[in-house]
Formats: C-alpha cells, structure tokens, sequence
C-alpha cells in the first residue's frame, strides 16, 4: 500500500513539474517530423535513381533505428534526471524528513520511488514507440519484425538505467546522480560502438571492450536487442562485414543468458540501492 | 527484556526523567499496570566522523508531559529527535517510543513530527500534502471538511488551492504543524517549531502546544526561545556537547528565588542585617539576598528598617530558564554576563 502510494506520488510529480508535458510536446514534434520525412522516401531521388519500394522500405528500417535511439535517449535523460530530484533531491530538502518519520519502512519508500519511475518509463517508451511504429508503417508502409519485443528491450533498458539513477542518488546529489548515469549510459554506448569495430577487424582486444561494458551496464545490450527486433533482416545482409561496425545496426540478437543478467543486475543494484537508503542518516 | 510491541515500562529513571544508562532489563510489565514513557532512551552515542554528537545520553519523558530540549547550536538535540524517529542511526544505546522499540516503524504509529527542517512535496496542494501523510499514517483519509479544519487550526483557510511551492517559510511551516497534529497522535516530537514565524504565529503555537498538554498529549519541544519553553513546558532537558548537562521540571531548576533591594548608603547596623542574610551587593545599587522565601520578605524589610535603613525598592524575583540555561552552559561565566543575567531577573 505504501508502495502504491509512493509510486502515484512519483507520477504525479512527473505530471505536475511538467516533465511529462515536456516530452509530450517534444515527442509530437518528433512524430510529426517522422511523418513528414519517412513519407517522402518512396520515389525519392538519389545518384543512382528514385528509390524502389523496397529501397524505401530498407533504408526506412535504419532510419527507424535512429529515431528509436533518440526515443530512448530521450527516456534516458527523462529518468536519469527524474530518479535524482525524486530521491536525492528529497533528502536534500528535508521533504524525506516528514515521510520517513512515519510508520513506514524506508525499503517501501525508495520501492514506491522506483515502481513510479518503472511506470513513468514504460508508459513513455510504449506509447512513443507503439506511435512510431504507426506513423511509419503509415508512411512508408514498413513494419519492424519483432515490435513487441523491441519495444520490451528498450524498456528494460529504461528500467536499467533508472535502476542506476536511483542508485546513484543515495549517494549523490541530484545533478550528479542524473549526470554521471548519462555519461555512463552514453559511455557503454560508445564502448558497445567500439566493441562492434573491433567484431569488423577481428581485432578479440577491441572487441572485448564492447562485451565487457555489456555486462557492467546492460542498456547497450539491450538496445542491440531492440535493434535486432526492427531491424530487417535483408538489412544486415546489405551493410555486409561493416554491420559489425555500424552503431545502428544489430549482428545478433540476445540469448536467454544475458536477459536473466540483465533482471539479475536490476536486482543486485535495486538490492544495493535499499541498503544503502535504509542505512544512511537522514 | 521487552518485545518491540509490548507497552514496556522501563523503571530506574530517576525523578527529573534522566535514565541511567543501562541494559533496559529493568523494564517495568504493563500488566503490572504500569504506562510506559512516552520517550525512554538509554546510553544513546552518536558520532559523526570524528564529531561526538551524542554520547551516552539517557531521558524519560512521560506520558502527558511537556518537555523542553534546551541546549546551544550543537548539542546534540536535532541529533536526539531524529535518532528517536528513526531518521539517524545510533552507534550505541536504547530508545523506546510510547513503549515500542525504536527504529521499528511501529514505534511512530502514534508520533507527529515537525522537523527543523519543514519542507512538503512543492508540487502538491496544502490539503493533499495532509492526504498523503493520512496514507503514510496509516490513518482513514479524511473529509475534505476535515482537511480544512486542520488547516484552519494552525492558520492556514483559504489556501487549499495553492501549491505549496508557492507558500513562504511561515505557512509551510504551519503546515508542518497541521502534518504533526494529523489523527491526533500521543506523542508529538516539534524541532524548533516557531524559527520562521511571526509573533502572531509564536502565540499560535504556544496555544496549540498548550491545547495538546490539556487533552494529555505528550510534547517534546526543541526551541531556542526560552520563554516560549518557559511558558509551556512542565520539564527541561538541557543537552551542552552531546550529554544531559541537567534535566528537571521549572521549579527544580528555577526554584532558587532572591529578592533585590535597593537602599540609600547603609549603615554599619544595616550591614549587619544584611549580612546574616547573605547579601551581596552588585555595584549598581542594587543588593541581592538569594535563596530567600517570599514569606520573609516582610521579615527582611522589618529588620532594615528597625536597623535604620531607608529603603527605595524591594523587589522578590526567581531565576530565569534562560539565566538558569546560561548557569549551566558557561558555570565559569564571561565577563559581563552576571550584570547582563541580572538586568533580565523578572519581578515575581
């Protein structure tokens, strides 16, 4: 019950800091935008001549890729410097002060904290990415093959990093926490980036970067997931050896292993999270 | 040795509700018929780094009491209250609240708190800042009439709209005292609760504190206005560095009274008088005899005057909390302060 409560209070301060206002005008915008640019690829001109159908349809799925990565950037930012203000943010003021004070545990608090901010990057990445996929497929006729499971991996990517948001912001002040969870977001971006080159020269060293940075913060193997599930499969085939190196195009999709690590880091941070919460003075 | 949930009496406190530090094994049964303190904390240590906030501090507070927590910036009483509530860990020591052991959540079932530290979701509305400490409480939500009768009592009608970001520090922190009083609670715990009011506010507050002593509510006040503690409190608690420096109720620790009186130059016959008084003469024309009943009073003034003296003023005064606060904070005294703490004696 107190879960609950936390959890609509989190919403609810997304509503009304107008944080959800925001990513819905900036959300139309893209969409909007989308439309506009996917309908004008059929019959477009290039060197080699008006784009086929089927050209159309290819270059719709990387560019879907793209504005899927900026929908989960955007996701990124949003829960990042949401899970600060929300957490440190209330320590730092005394607003925690009041709320701890009363019969509640603090393990239902920072869960309440976190189921909101669960709810608040689901709805976001459903609804954005459920609208995309109809404007484009509106647009240019194309449908990504996996929908339903891109649109999974690219919230347990959300799920992840505000997971680490939270956690940095037991220990951290608002700004920092929000701050440091991007640049690492961004960091394993570029690692999994690198690892991907290192995949194209056959370079194990190189590559092993990518693998490693994985592990340590699963969204950019998440997102190679997602990737994978919008991504046609004539599309790998057409970049040829560079899709290795290609940061918006996915050589394979994830296996059962490195999901269960994925919910089984969720889990260990979540854990070090409310410990650390429970245990630090107010 | 008590469960968290039993109404466990701890005995051994002493009449002034110091606690001896100590295993609490010698906690009285409830089925004796035996109330358990509203506050009862043994040996309580705290330390920050290499600051000793608190060390070994042992209290009592009782049912239905008013107490004061004295003590200069840094004693150690914010410290105190939060450890109490659960918001600060203790390194060592023993705390119970209303008979529950603290930190379980159930030991603030029945607590209102208003922090020093006052600040509300600024997002949400007065009336739903108390819809959600209802929920937190674990108390029904109330009526919205109800709402607005919390809030009309401690100064706050007419302002359900607004957000509370918008409030000035006064009506939040009116607010916090509506947020405090929410399903009337057995124990209220109020850290510094008149720092961003008004003298208005102040006399608000000092009516609501002394409206929760008549319906029996236990209050433990942490203020730095001493005449508002010496209005309202039935016992003072003065921490100085981390420890109970002296604790008692207003007569223990204001009990000592002393008249002034001021005479034209006396004579030999009238110094004597003085003297098997134990006078003293100030300096500034003024003579104090301490320790004096007020019922020889009149036997004094008659001794002077079959001595011969001619007396300008006679004047019966008691120690103030805030002389008696210094007393114990500075016992060697800095220059000046005795002639400052007298010019502050308030005639009785």
């Amino acid at each position: 019950m107190i879960v609950l409560t936390i959890a609509g209070q989190t919403l609810l301060e997304a509503l009304r800091r107008r944080v959800v206002w925001a990513l819905v005008v900036l959300t139309v915008v893209l969409l909007a935008l989308n439309g506009w640019g996917f309908a004008r690829l059929p019959g477009l001109h290039t060197q080699e001549g008006a784009l086929t159908t089927g050209e159309a349809r290819l270059v719709a799925a990387q560019l879907l890729n793209l504005v899927m990565f900026a929908i989960s950037l955007i996701v990124a930012l949003g829960t990042a410097f949401l899970a600060g203000p929300t957490l440190s943010g209330e320590v730092e003021s005394g607003v925690m002060l009041a709320v701890c004070a009363r019969p509640v545990r603090r393990s239902s608090v920072l869960l309440g904290k976190w189921l909101g901010l669960v709810a608040f990057a689901l709805g976001y990445v459903l609804a954005t990415g459920t609208a995309e996929f109809v404007v484009v497929d509106r647009a240019v006729g194309y449908s990504p093959p996996q929908p339903v499971l891109a649109l999974v991996f690219l919230s347990a990517q959300a799920v992840v990093l505000l997971t680490l948001a939270l956690l940095l912001s037991t220990a951290l002040s608002p700004m920092a926490s929000g701050v440091l969870a991007v640049g690492l977001f961004g960091a394993t971006w570029v690692a999994g980036v690198v690892g991907g080159i290192g995949t194209t020269i056959g370079n194990d060293g190189v590559e092993r970067v990518g693998t490693v940075a994985r592990v340590l913060l699963p969204t950019d193997g998440l997102w190679h997931g997602a990737m994978h599930a919008l991504q046609l499969p004539t599309a790998l085939a057409a970049a040829g050896r560079a899709a290795g190196a290609d940061p918006f195009l996915s050589s394979s999709g994830l296996d059962a292993g490195y999901l269960l690590w994925a919910v089984l880091w969720v889990a260990l941070v979540l854990a070090t999270c409310l410990r650390l919460f429970t245990r630090r003075d107010l | 040795m008590p469960t968290a949930d039993t109404g466990a009496v701890p005995a051994g406190a002493t009449s002034d509700g110091v606690v001896p530090a100590g295993n609490p094994s010698d906690v009285g049964d409830p089925a004796r018929g035996r109330v358990s303190p509203a506050i009862w904390c043994s040996g309580v240590s705290k330390r920050f780094r290499k600051h000793q906030a608190l060390d070994a501090v042992s209290l009592q507070v009782g049912r239905g009491e008013v107490v004061g927590l004295l003590g200069p910036n840094g004693a150690g009483k914010t410290t105190l209250i939060k450890i109490m509530l659960g918001l600060v860990h203790a390194d060592a020591g023993e705390l119970m609240l209303l008979g529950r052991r603290v930190p379980a959540p159930s030991s603030r079932t029945a607590v209102g708190y208003l922090p020093e530290l006052f600040r509300f979701q600024p997002w949400l509305t007065a009336p739903e800042v108390l819809r959600l400490h209802t929920r937190l409480a674990g108390l029904p939500v109330p009526a919205h009439r109800e709402l607005h009768e919390a809030l009309a009592a401690v100064g706050l009608s007419g302002r359900d709209a607004e957000r509370v970001g918008g409030f000035s520090k006064g009506m939040q922190q009116r607010l916090g005292l509506a947020v405090a009083l929410l399903g009337r609670p057995e124990l209220v715990i109020l850290d510094e609760p008149t720092s961003a009011l008004d003298p208005v506010g102040r006399a608000d507050v000092r009516e609501v504190v002394l409206a929760l002593r008549e319906r029996g509510t236990t209050v433990l006040l942490n203020s730095h206005l001493i005449g508002e503690v010496e209005r309202v409190c039935d016992r003072v608690v003065i921490l100085d560095r981390g420890r109970v420096a002296t604790a008692g109720t207003l007569d223990d620790l204001l009990g000592e009274s002393e008249v002034r009186v001021r005479l034209a130059t006396p004579t030999t016959a009238v110094r004597d008088v003085l003297e098997r008084y134990g006078a003293r003469e100030q300096g500034d024309g003024w003579t104090v005899v301490r320790g004096l009943d007020r019922e020889a009073v009149p036997e004094l003034v008659h001794g002077l005057v079959l001595a011969g003296a001619r007396i300008h003023a006679v004047e019966p005064t008691r120690i103030t909390l805030e002389e008696r606060l210094l007393d114990v904070l500075r016992p060697e005294g800095g220059p000046g302060q005795r002639a400052v703490r007298t010019d502050r004696r308030s005639p009785r």
